[in-house]
């Protein structure tokens, strides 16, 4: 009885542990984090100046601790993370949507079992070889094919376009959410019920119609759900993006028309790894500690979030018990 | 007594019973509405897409990897030189991904299989095992980057100075194997949580009652009958927690200092190398592509190459586990 108890309190406590350490990353986060906050107050969410130079500014301040310099709007960057998040998740939610479709439905035999491995293999690459596959082959390509004289010369005055753009990272983004989404809805649609489908089949509905009007609308859940973990993934992914989205905090202008797609952006997860050399400098450091601070919040809704589908899911009248 | 009419109307001489309508043969999509057949003509196109993605990263890959990579590459370590045929291989960040592998397996394995069982057969009080779930949840959606950071916040307090370089007026640098690997372990974690807690689910009941009837505890019946029956769930998850630490840069980047060789700290073989920073793969990839200072993109494509290389080796492992057959009596 004694051994008994004493293996209880030994597997209770190493995941208390676990417990303990992220109430740990949150405070020690934010308390790292308040001085840029604080020093800034909400306009650190607004826009005004220029980013890079402000870090650089930040990154130069005087060694006295009162004379440090805290100034920054640092919208530009929230933009460019919700441009890229949002663009990959929204093209990669359709794109997913079809592709689960066609692995549980029409994909003939042999294609079904080659794709599945495909869809593992593809979510297992690690994000520095899409990063290097985007600099040294989408990156040029893009500044070829696309990049005209006009186009630079339209807006040479407010940015340099190369290729590293807005549209090369939400391209391979996509590429790297997908999987994600494919497999959660794969997995959804498997699993409704048989009766539902054939009881659609039998009244004359084909093949399309019932996996469009049934099967997608049951696991409506799912798809958010899956929505919601892409999200989360993309929003956190910073090496690919810091060597493809041009790493300058220019936040991109709709009303540039189609250039907008090229023009460079920058992602807070990536200015975090792009300034990892000025961590030591204090107020930098302190900066950087409230863009991981703002990414752990985001990240921290998400996983709520996605928690909460996924329970429902779960005892949904899909699942049945068995996710 | 509803169909007395129609015996009647029948019987009183009026028109015969329409035939029923033939179904038609066999549908095929030509004979659907247009808007559908544009629907499956996308998923094709969809699912096609992706095919030829990953066709083209493997293939593309593998043939830059080839062109590039040499035996040399293996076995020398890399040197700051600008020309490119003196700058050296990738020996350093190749032993580096090893250690920071072991080291971070090492540390997400007991914890991860501790809190899974703790979930699973345990979970008193329950508010708290609900508290952990979410915290194990939580883990899985942050970011590397932002992980890497707490690393960095925590490790360089001068409690852990033991763990890494300490640098003139005690300032403690907070970046070693040590450190880097136990960030690691917290990005494998879920993994293995997940995973195990799916095999520990799938084990019946009745298996469990059999242990308690004949006598044994709670605490011996998880160590001899439901971890040894779940090992296939476990090595899964720690594969792919292996998967995931492997294919991992930001950590590396910002928690091991991502340094061109090895750094040794202090005087004790092995452990010094451990307490000292260093590069893996995937931070030697980020450094010699155009977005680091090398400039060197062959040395990065023979990189990517063996990266690659080592990930499908993985997921091949991991559908090795999972197709065995789970023991007769689980079922």
């Amino acid at each position: 009885m004694r051994s008994d108890q004493r293996a209880e309190l030994v597997l209770g406590a190493l995941a208390c542990f676990v417990l303990a350490l992220i109430i740990g990353m949150v405070v020690f986060v934010f308390t790292k984090a308040w001085p840029s906050f604080s020093a800034n107050g909400l306009a650190w969410f607004g826009t005004g100046g220029d980013v890079d130079q402000q870090l650089t500014d930040i990154f130069n301040s005087p060694a006295n601790p009162k004379a440090y310099v805290y100034e920054l709007r640092a919208w530009p960057l929230l933009y460019g993370t919700a441009l890229t998040t949002g663009g990959a998740v929204l093209v990669g939610l359709v794109f997913s949507v079809l592709a689960a479709i066609f692995i549980v439905e029409f994909a003939p035999e042999r294609l079904q079992r080659l794709l599945e491995p495909v869809v593992l293999l593809l979510a297992a690459v690690p994000s520095v070889v899409y990063g290097l596959i985007g600099i040294l082959v989408v990156v040029p390509f893009v500044r070829d094919a696309f990049i005209s004289e006009d186009r630079k010369k339209a807006v040479q005055y407010i940015v340099q376009l190369d290729g590293t753009s807005l549209a090369v990272a939400v391209a391979i983004l996509t590429v790297m959410i997908v999987p994600i989404m494919v497999a959660i809805i794969v997995d959804a649609l498997r699993s409704v019920p048989r009766q539902w489908t054939e009881g659609a089949a039998a009244l004359g509905v084909n093949r399309w119609r019932v996996m469009w009007t049934i099967s997608v609308r049951a696991v409506r859940p799912a798809i958010i759900a899956a929505a919601v973990l892409a999200t989360a993934r993309a929003l956190g992914e910073a090496i690919m993006l810091s060597m493809v989205s041009g790493s300058k905090a220019f936040a991109p202008n709709p009303l540039d028309g189609i250039t907008f797609l090229f023009e460079p952006t920058r992602p807070l997860a990536a200015t975090i790894v792009d300034n990892r050399e000025g961590l030591s400098a204090v107020p930098l450091g302190q900066t950087i500690y409230a863009f991981a601070a703002v990414l752990l919040v985001s990240s921290l809704v998400l996983s709520f979030a996605g928690w909460y589908m996924k329970r429902g899911l779960r005892q949904g009248v899909i699942y049945g018990g068995s996710v | 007594m509803a169909r007395e009419p129609l015996v009647a109307a029948t019987a009183s001489g009026g028109s015969p019973p329409p035939k029923p309508e033939r179904t038609k043969p066999r549908e095929s999509p030509s004979t659907w509405p247009l808007v559908d057949r544009i629907g499956l003509y996308l998923c094709w196109a969809a699912g096609i897409a992706m095919c030829l993605v990953t066709g083209g990263i493997l293939a593309y890959m593998a043939v830059r990897g080839v062109q590039f990579l040499r035996p040399s590459l293996f076995f020398n370590s890399p040197t700051p030189e600008l020309d490119q045929s003196k700058s050296g291989g990738f020996l350093d960040p190749l032993i580096g991904t090893v250690l920071i592998t072991i080291v971070g397996t090492l540390i997400a394995f007991p914890i991860g299989v501790a809190t899974a069982v703790w979930l699973n057969e345990y979970r008193r009080p329950s508010g708290l095992a609900r508290a952990v779930e979410s915290g194990v949840e939580v883990v899985a959606g942050t970011p590397s980057v932002v992980l890497a950071i707490f690393g960095l916040i925590i490790f360089q307090q001068s409690f852990f100075g033991f763990l890494s370089l300490t640098a003139e007026g005690n300032a403690v640098l907070g970046r070693s194997f040590f450190t880097a690997g136990a960030m690691m372990g917290l990005i494998a974690l879920p993994l293995i949580v997940g995973s195990t807690r799916v095999g520990l689910q799938q084990i019946p009941n009745h298996v469990r009652e059999a242990s308690y009837a004949v006598g044994k505890t709670k605490a011996a019946t998880i160590r001899r009958v439901l971890l040894p029956s779940c090992r296939p769930a476990i090595a899964t998850g720690t594969v792919l927690g292996m998967g995931r630490i492997i294919g991992d840069t930001a950590i590396v980047v910002i928690l091991l200092g991502a340094t061109l060789q090895l750094q040794s700290v202090g005087e004790v073989p092995g452990l010094s190398t451990l307490k000292g920073s260093g590069s893996t793969l995937t931070s030697y990839v980020y450094n010699n592509s155009p977005a680091g200072e090398g400039q060197s993109p062959g040395k990065a494509y023979a990189a990517a190459f063996v990266l690659l290389l080592v990930v499908v080796a993985l997921n091949y492992a991991v559908n090795r586990i999972t197709s065995r057959e789970a023991p007769q009596w689980i079922r």
